[in-house]
């Protein structure tokens, strides 16, 4: 790889700061009565401390998954904090009263929460640290009976839809992140959507980890009722730290008769630095219950951070009729590892699933799409189509793919196309020879093999994304 | 066309290369002046593609001698993409192919980064698109080509065509033109010709490789070169040409041998 190339790759990290806003930090550490304190500071009903107790239990006879293509230290459960909360009443009626330095960061992240707002009319969520600090719109909402809030004013405010919900399509025992995820999550975003309402906007939450060394456990749960629909937008960044830092969500969808739920997220988590120090180990768990007929749930992602990211965003289509749908860009660089793909399981009759996969590795990064498509005999007339394209920058990244495709009855269809390409020194030099830079060149390029999945994005989205793109990739071809 | 008060455009004096190790040009020597069409002819691998590939500043060949002056200034001073923008460009023998970006994207950040740094105003989207038609019209190209990726699935002779639609809308200084002829019919090659003749001027030059001497009769040239093992060894008028095209190259080395004996 020329010399161009690394330094184009190797541009520092824009979010790397640290928002001095005193803390509520839990000391390291996990028992049970860790989870008491969690769920008393939370001021939580007995069956969501029952929910994370028995979730624990799990917890502790599971092991961590060894199968992902990932290669990191092992982590040490009991030395990380699993509680941390802004010391600043988090009750706000407007922006103003948000800490000004708080909105300083947002600022830096290049993300100014009234210019979004007033620009595409967002409701945003605002998460910082675990706790959520400011929810906009939301009486807007309301007036059309769409709950959205944080997960610990749902608990409270909302026991019955929460406890109806939580867990059933992510159970505890799913697996060993999820179940750790159960046991110790500490806020995140809840969203309901009545009956025939569609909701009037997009909804937004900003995910950021702040503490050092605290590990962020978010869980968010949706709710798409009979004839419901929803746009979701999820973002995320993180400060640059030299400690490695876990990541470990939980997202639950539920889609009801003809719901429709369609979720996007924009992750630039702390990728680590260029000799692959620090960083967030992303490890999250995302599923979609297609339950009713007709149902809908599309997941589109642009991974572009993290040092480890494991994560299969994945549909369960019960309902008959019901969609899947999986559009991913994951971006890899320096020593990042990304292994992340989707499951799609077909159990309802004539179940459609589309899952379009475009992977990127620059550096010494190695980048691994692993995905499921399973057809229950009960499938029939179920159909599939998977397109997993790879792209090498230089010549020291990894692209694999792992598909798995198990069908059990024998009038469904599967289909699976996969490529690699690789941006050669002779496009770029194409491009230099019509007075095109390097850099630019890579940007186009790139934003040419992506463009099925950012059409998937709404339009503010597609815009942040194709910059974190060009950002994340200069300077690595040459 | 040779005009009286022409400038000097393009010096190369004693230019060597080697590529992986392998020596391709070998103190090759030529002249071009502003208004001035060249023609450079010569049997396959003699380099001719690699000599234009230097000259727009390829990183595979290394320069191991020699110099080249473009307008008074030292070419290997600039990187490639800044050569392109002081208005070298090459039409390339083998045009690549970029899937997934759109041909109308392409040219209109190539037109537009060029226009920049000549200090002149971008074109937006729906400009463009009205300035880019007007010149397909002059290559008799579809607009569908807006459409496609650069170059992907394009015939040889579009893949030309689309060359020469680059070089119409950049307004180079210092065309080279390599073997845009060879893949074209004979109606395209009329076109792509009348094309490059209409932006022949008196302050730009054009140097063309080719193999056929046919391409010469509608692109009309002031000189003349023969290259053989990476050296410019005989160079006449279009005449020569003609001559070229009955005799091939056999003989023009042997006078060469024959000369450069003398001269010792
Ligand atoms: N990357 C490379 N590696 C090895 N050899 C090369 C490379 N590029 C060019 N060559 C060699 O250099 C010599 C000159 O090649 P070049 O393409 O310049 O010839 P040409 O005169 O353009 O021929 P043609 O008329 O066939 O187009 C050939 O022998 C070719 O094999
Ligand atoms: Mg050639």
């Amino acid at each position: 790889m020329s010399a161009t190339l690394q330094n184009l790759v190797n541009q520092p990290y824009k979010h790397g700061f640290v928002t001095s806003i005193e803390s509520d930090v839990a000391p390291k550490g996990l028992n049970a009565d860790t989870i008491r304190m969690i769920s008393s500071k939370k001021k939580e009903p007995e069956w969501l401390l029952e929910f994370r107790l028995k979730s624990y239990e799990a917890w502790l006879k599971m092991e961590e998954p060894a199968w992902p293509n990932v290669h990191y230290p092992k982590i040490d459960f009991q030395a990380i904090s699993y509680y941390s909360a802004p010391k600043q009443k988090p009750k706000l009626k407007s922006m103003d009263e948000v800490d000004p330095e708080l909105l300083r960061t947002f600022e830096k992240l290049g993300v100014p929460l009234h210019e979004r707002m007033a620009l595409a009319g967002v409701a945003v969520d605002v998460i910082f640290d675990s706790v959520s600090v400011a929810t906009t719109y939301k009486d807007k909402l309301a007036e059309v009976g769409i709950i959205f809030c944080s997960m610990s004013e749902a608990v409270l405010d909302h026991p019955e839809l929460v406890q109806k919900y939580l867990g059933t399509v992510i159970p505890p025992s799913d697996n060993f992140y999820a179940a750790l995820n159960s046991a110790v999550f500490t806020d995140g975003s809840f969203c309901y959507i009545p009956k025939g309402v569609k909701c009037p906007m997009d909804l937004s939450t900003y995910f950021r980890i702040n503490t050092e060394e605290s590990g962020q456990f978010e869980r968010t749960l949706i709710v798409a009722e009979e004839g419901a629909s929803v746009s979701y937008l999820e973002g995320c960044t993180a400060p640059a730290f030299s400690s490695n830092q876990l990541h470990a969500a939980v997202v639950e969808l539920v889609a009801l008769d003809n719901a429709d739920i369609k979720y996007s997220t924009v992750q630039n988590w702390y990728a680590g630095d260029e000799n692959g120090i620090g960083g967030i180990y992303n490890f999250v768990t995302k599923r979609g219950l297609a339950k009713g007929v007709n149902s809908r749930i599309s997941w589109t992602q642009v991974e572009t951070g993290s040092a480890i990211t494991w994560k299969y965003p994945s549909c369960v289509l019960l309902g008959d009729n019901s969609v899947g749908e999986f559009y991913s860009v994951a971006v890899t660089n320096h020593y990042q590892q990304a292994d992340t793909g989707t499951k799609m399981i077909h159990i309802g009759k004539n179940t459609r699933s589309t899952i379009v996969s475009k992977g990127i590795s620059a550096g010494h990064s190695n980048n691994s799409y692993r995905g499921l498509v399973k057809i229950a005999p009960s499938a029939t007339g179920a159909r599939n189509y998977s397109q997993c394209d790879s792209m090498l920058v230089g010549h020291q990244s990894g692209a694999h793919t792992f598909p798995y495709i198990q069908v059990a009855n024998n009038n469904s269809q599967v289909e699976h196309e996969a490529s690699t390409s690789k941006i050669g020194e002779d496009q770029l030099f194409y491009f230099a020879q019509r007075g095109i830079d390097a850099e630019a060149a890579v940007s186009m390029i790139i934003n040419g093999f992506c463009k099925d999945v950012f059409q998937q994005l709404p339009m503010e989205f597609a815009v942040e994304a194709t910059a974190l793109l060009s950002f994340k990739l200069e300077g690595s071809v040459g | 066309m040779i005009y009286q008060d022409s400038r000097l455009l393009l010096e190369v004096r004693g230019l060597c290369a080697t590529v992986n190790g392998t020596e391709i040009l070998k103190g090759l020597d030529l002249t071009v002046r502003s208004g001035e069409v060249h023609a450079i002819m010569g049997p396959n691998g003699s380099g001719k593609s690699t000599f234009s590939k230097i000259l727009a500043g390829h990183s595979a060949y290394e320069v191991t001698g020699g110099t080249v002056m473009f307008e008074g200034q030292n070419l290997f001073d600039l990187a490639p993409e800044e050569r392109a923008r002081a208005g070298v460009f090459l039409a390339f023998q083998y045009p690549i192919e970029i899937p997934g970006v759109g041909n109308s994207q392409f040219l209109r950040l190539t037109y537009n980064t060029v226009q920049t740094h000549r200090g002149k105003e971008e074109l937006d989207p729906l400009e463009f698109d009205d300035f880019v038609r007007e010149k397909m019209k002059l290559l008799e190209m579809s607009p569908d080509f807006l459409e496609r990726s650069v170059n992907e699935g394009f015939s040889g002779g579009e893949k030309k065509r689309n060359e020469i639609l680059q070089m119409a809308m950049l307004d180079p200084r210092l065309a080279i033109l390599d073997e845009t002829d060879s893949g074209l019919d004979i109606d395209a090659l009329r076109i792509v010709a009348n094309g490059v003749n209409q932006l022949a001027n008196k302050d730009n030059a054009i140097v063309m490789v080719t193999h056929y001497q046919r391409l010469l009769n509608y692109i009309v040239p002031d000189y003349v070169h023969v290259m053989e093992a990476g050296r410019i060894i005989k160079t006449g008028g279009k005449e020569l040409a003609f001559e070229l095209e009955t005799r091939g190259y056999d003989w023009v080395g042997v006078e060469h041998k024959a000369a450069t004996r003398a001269a010792v």
